[in-house]
């Protein structure tokens, strides 16, 4: 392992990937990406692989729709032998209240400014979207077809492979120690299997990353928590969209080799680095699922896991560098959805790095850590 | 081996051959967790009651260690696979 590097990147997840690469392209040298485990072995591979632009703030939107623009030329910028997977075969929310079918209405207007083509959707045309959707209940639902699902695993080794052809050095099974700093200056940054002197660190570790922020005395007030999920054999094509209700809060989608993902969000669930499974949450997940969507009372489940949120107090990422120490930049905090932003959040982070102007200038002002201290906190309506 | 390796199925749930194994061992990717992410293999129906142990030796004469040394991937329930409709509150039965 080399003992000195310009960035060392902390997470091999797809966003230390992404920005690996991204950094990388443009040209930075000597960067290593520290992994204490296996890439893609927290959330990213643990996650439902959906990609959604259907938010309800000008940034989520911004974030979202230049990763989709990102994801759609991916396979051909990182060269990568494996198809990544991406379907746009939409994502499909109902709204069952009232309060739900207002701020729908006051979502599809902001992002339709943002030229997303999203839908309206009758009860009665659920069907032609969803055909085995119960719509009891239903009171309306927006549907964008733009949105939709990639394979996690591969976008993640897509981002590896490009870094590491461009002279990344990715570094598995690797702990990160400690973190040495002189007053507002990184020194080194100390693993199981050596030293590295650095003055730049990114933090891209996850539900891990609040520990990071130990390492150098910064109080990142991220949180881990547990969120479960399953997976049914693979079945004849039933329905395409991903379904995402927030007043059952759960997420499903029939994966392109026909498996059918589920998920639920439990207000229930504590704080912490929790990665078992439950029966309790089997139930819960099939009882919800099957009543919206009943045929799926015959698929068998398979497989179950779960990985961890990295959840910041108002549930949108911090991206950006910290203000009392240099060269310390942190993307965390992604509260579910690192995902499917990773892309931009990337670029962001390398624009950031080489001071170059950012794509989205905001970024700076309105997603740093600071922003807590400030009780300027983000408010996103529509997130699970 | 005089078969056609793009022929011979390691994994039945995923269609996994065994030339796509190899092609992986031969990239330098033998971590199981890495094989299973990248070919699927081991995440089907079966949930690799068969691939697991064929994959784990190609791994072994890859590194040239013994199969007691290569570091499993984790194990996930259920055993066999259950209709969700068992598993809703209302239909569910503890034995």
């Amino acid at each position: 392992m080399k003992n000195k590097a310009q960035v060392v990147i902390i997470g091999g997840g797809v966003i230390g990937c992404a920005i690996a690469y991204e950094l990388a392209k443009r040209k930075v040298k000597d960067i290593v990406l520290l992994e204490k485990n296996s890439l893609a072995s927290g959330a990213t591979g643990r996650c439902g692989a959906g990609v959604r632009q259907q938010w309800g703030t000008e940034m989520n939107l911004k974030l979202s729709i230049g990763s989709v623009k990102r994801f759609e030329i991916l396979q051909e910028e990182l060269e990568y032998p494996y198809d990544l997977e991406f379907e746009q075969t939409g994502y499909f929310m109902p709204a069952y209240t009232e309060k739900q079918v207002e701020q729908f209405k006051i979502n599809i207007a902001l992002q339709r400014q943002f030229g997303l083509d999203v839908q309206w959707v009758q009860p009665d045309e659920a069907r032609s979207i969803v055909p085995i959707i119960n719509t009891h209940g239903l009171l309306a639902a927006t549907f964008h077809q733009k949105d939709g699902h990639l394979n996690p695993f591969h976008v993640n080794f897509a981002y590896a492979r490009a870094a590491q052809r461009l002279g990344v050095d990715i570094h598995c099974h690797t702990k990160v120690l400690g973190i040495s700093t002189e007053k507002d200056s990184i020194k080194k940054v100390s693993t199981d299997k050596g030293d590295i002197a650095c003055e730049i660190v990114v933090n891209a570790a996850g539900g891990w990353s609040q520990s990071i922020g130990e390492m150098v005395g910064i109080n990142i007030p991220t949180y881990s928590e547990r969120h479960q999920i399953l997976i049914t054999e693979p079945y004849e094509p039933l329905f395409k969209p991903m379904v995402m209700s927030f007043y059952h809060n759960f997420y499903t989608q029939q994966e392109p080799n026909g498996a059918i993902i589920m998920g639920i969000g439990d207000p229930n669930e504590m704080k912490g680095y929790n990665m078992e499974h439950s029966l309790a949450f089997a139930k819960k997940c099939s009882s919800l699922v099957t009543r919206v969507l009943p045929p799926l009372k015959n698929a068998r489940m398979i497989r179950q896991w779960s990985g961890l949120y990295n959840m910041s107090p108002d549930k949108t990422p911090i991206i950006g560098e910290a203000s009392t120490l240099n060269g310390f930049y942190m993307a965390c905090g992604f509260s579910g959805h690192g995902f499917m932003i990773a892309p931009m959040t990337s670029v962001l982070i390398a624009q950031m790095i080489t001071k170059e102007e950012l794509d989205i200038p905001e970024v700076k002002t309105k997603l740093d850590l600071d922003r807590f201290e400030r009780g300027e906190l983000f408010i996103e309506p529509s997130v699970v | 081996m005089k078969d056609n390796p793009e022929k011979i199925i390691v994994c039945r749930c995923a269609d996994v051959t065994l030339k796509e194994i190899e092609d992986l061992l031969n990239q330098g990717i033998v971590d199981m967790d890495d094989i299973k992410r990248l070919s699927r293999a081991g995440m089907g129906q079966c949930q690799g009651k068969t691939c697991r142990n064929l994959i784990m030796g190609m791994v072994a004469g890859k590194m040239n260690i013994t199969v007691d040394k290569v570091k499993e991937s984790r194990y996930r329930p259920p055993a066999v696979a259950i209709p969700l409709d068992l598993l809703t509150e209302e239909n569910f039965n503890e034995e």
